[in-house]
């Protein structure tokens, strides 16, 4: 009961703190927890500086980030016993007593103006002994960032798993009246913060999809009419147009090496079919030529095989085709309707749009086991997407008449909801690692 | 025409045929505030006559023979022509057959379930049973281009069955 109060309350306090900042952003909203949570202990950070407070969280957004992950904890600060700001201050045995297993400190110090260092040290409660220390410089724009990488270091020598809590998502949100609607895409913070619009249209916009080094986006747009795919650079806007040929455009994936595309085309006949275009020499291949429609491709991480949506046996299921061609390989088999292939990072694991019983829902299939577990609860489900580090997903759901988006663990048992209230959005896509 | 725009259009002659009689008064002349005149009083059974003007019938307008309906309704995953279109599509070849600079496109369109892109797909499959059908009876293919927004412009907003078979359609447009 306590636990479950203990939820409760992070959960509340998350969703306020970041109503508070929610202009335009997404707010987080914890919808399930399940399993055990390992309880740590983010003791507030101390400040040397100029004004009374720092000016910045650091604590705050490493407490927030480890608790999303659903894999630990952190206790309320008003259960500390004591609240360290260096390593000689630690008393393990008081956090024993509360049973935390570890313990994060650090430490604010202003160096200049709008120049700060932060600190951090993490240590293993049991074993009395620390598991990582850091110290980075930041600035007022630059102290989220810290936070994250501060969190995915901690992440990382707790479980074992790189963190991901400095990444970011791309998606697209609709807004404005049903009549005259308006597309935007979007690139913000995994946990919704900092949204950045990189493209508008009053046309739709679709299929957002990542560089490998996260530097530009692919997307399609049907400004005029005609389905366009552009590649467009994130910091300086230019884009360029990569595919208009006549017919569909679409579902474009960026090959491991950043060098192709995969994308579909339809030609006047409208025959959907996979090819793959090369970004520097523009040559393109087809891959397929089944009459059927053959679309949402999508690259193994070594590059060599392509996964794709195709009904050539009746209704939509997941082929894989090697690049240099051949004949397809059908992959799933459960189910009248398995759609829009994704691979984990680390190639174990294909998330795609599956019929669970009338309800389009979210299914990470193992593709050692052959195994599908349904890890969304919607009736509408689509578009997942791996984190880069294979362990959780982000996939668009619906709340009422608007798309929202949730994250859920690959294993389905944690999951949070994003950007309630914000229009219409859809198609996430997570990116890369950042680059630090 | 679709139904529900009939149903628009009969609402629009109904309030311009009100727009028609003029001077309504207030049927509450306390909430008014003002002087009350002589005129008013008479008039406040809003059946009066006098110094009303003339009101006149208006008829809908259904649009000249040669405006077609520009909507085609599928079913559930299907793309196949329902009969009842065969006489309109007919209609929309011979126009582009005995005009050779009209051009149109066919924007195809799906309901929402499912996934995107392969919506997507679904949406072009439309267009094109719709476009192999206008070839066939005499329009030629550089007067016909495609395109598939599968669910990316639904034509009616709701989640149930009503809107699906809304969204589930083609739209012929003539773009020139």
């Amino acid at each position: 009961m306590k636990d479950l109060l203990v939820r409760w309350l992070v959960a509340s306090v998350l969703l306020v703190s970041f109503a508070g900042t929610a202009d335009a952003q997404l707010e987080i909203e914890i919808t399930d927890f399940v399993g055990k949570r390992t309880p740590v202990a983010v003791v507030p950070f101390g400040w040397e500086g100029e004004t009374p407070a720092a000016p910045f969280d650091i604590d705050d957004v490493i407490a927030a980030d480890l608790n999303r992950s659903g894999r630990f904890r952190p206790i309320p600060e008003t259960d500390m016993l004591q609240k360290p700001d260096s390593s000689v201050a630690v008393d393990f045995d008081d956090w024993s007593i509360l049973g935390v297993e570890a313990v994060i400190i650090g430490k604010i110090t202003q160096t200049g103006a709008n120049a700060y260092s932060v600190q951090f040290q993490a240590f293993d409660v049991f074993k009395r002994e620390q598991l990582v220390g850091y110290r980075m410089p930041a600035s007022l724009g630059t102290a989220r960032r810290v936070a994250h990488r501060a969190a995915d270091m901690i992440y990382e020598k707790l479980t074992g798993i790189p963190g991901v809590f400095g990444t970011k998502v791309a998606y697209v949100s609709a807004s404005g009246s049903e009549a005259a609607r308006n597309f935007s895409l979007i690139v913000s913070d995994i946990d919704g913060e900092n949204p950045f619009t990189i493209m508008e249209s009053t046309d739709p916009i679709m299929s957002p999809a990542w560089s490998p080094d996260s530097r530009q986006l692919a997307y399609v747009s049907f400004e005029n009419n005609v389905s366009t795919i552009y590649v467009q650079t994130l910091r300086t806007g230019n884009r360029i147009k990569v595919s208009s040929r006549a017919g569909i455009n679409g579902a474009p994936a960026f090959s491991p090496d950043g060098r192709k595309l995969v994308l579909t085309l339809g030609g006047v006949d409208g025959n959907l079919d996979i090819h793959v275009l090369d970004l520097r020499s523009r040559e393109l291949q087809r891959l397929t030529t089944n009459r059927s429609i053959d679309t949402e491709g999508t690259w193994s991480p070594d590059g060599e095989t392509i996964y794709f949506t195709s009904d050539r046996s009746g209704g939509p299921q997941i082929y894989r085709i090697g690049v240099a061609g051949g004949s397809p390989e059908r992959i799933s088999f459960e189910g009248s309707y398995n759609a829009r292939p994704r691979l984990s990072p680390d190639g174990g694991k294909l998330a795609l749009v599956t019929n669970d019983r009338g309800n389009y829902r979210i299914g990470v299939l193992d593709l050692k086991s052959k195994d599908l577990l349904i890890v969304s609860t919607g009736n509408q489900d689509e578009s997942p997407s791996f984190a880069p580090n294979s362990d959780s997903l982000i996939y668009a759901t619906r709340q009422g008449r608007n798309g929202v988006l949730e994250l859920v663990s690959a294993d389905g048992l944690v999951r949070q909801r994003l950007g309630s209230g914000l229009g219409d959005i859809r198609e996430p896509v997570w990116s890369p690692f950042p680059r630090y | 025409m679709k139904f529900h725009q009939l149903i628009l259009l009969g609402l629009a002659a109904l309030v311009l045929a009100g727009c028609g009689s003029q001077n309504i008064p207030d049927p509450d002349p306390d909430s008014a505030g003002t002087m009350v005149d002589t005129d008013y009083e008479r008039d406040t059974d809003g059946f009066d006559d006098d110094g009303m003007g003339d009101g006149e019938f208006i008829d809908a307008e259904f649009g000249s023979d040669d405006e077609l309906t520009m909507v085609i309704y599928f079913d559930f995953d299907e793309s196949d022509l329902r009969a009842e279109y065969s006489d309109l599509l007919q209609r929309h070849a011979s126009k582009l057959a005995n005009d050779g600079r009209a051009q149109i496109r066919l924007e195809g369109h799906t309901d929402e379930r499912g996934s995107r892109e392969y919506n997507i797909g679904l949406g072009e499959r439309r267009s094109q049973s719709v476009r192999r059908l206008l070839l066939i009876q005499g329009a030629s293919a550089d007067q016909i281009s495609t395109v598939s927004f599968g669910e990316e412009r639904p034509a009616a907003f709701g989640s149930d069955e009503e809107s699906f078979q809304l969204n589930r359609r083609v739209e012929i447009k003539y773009i020139n």
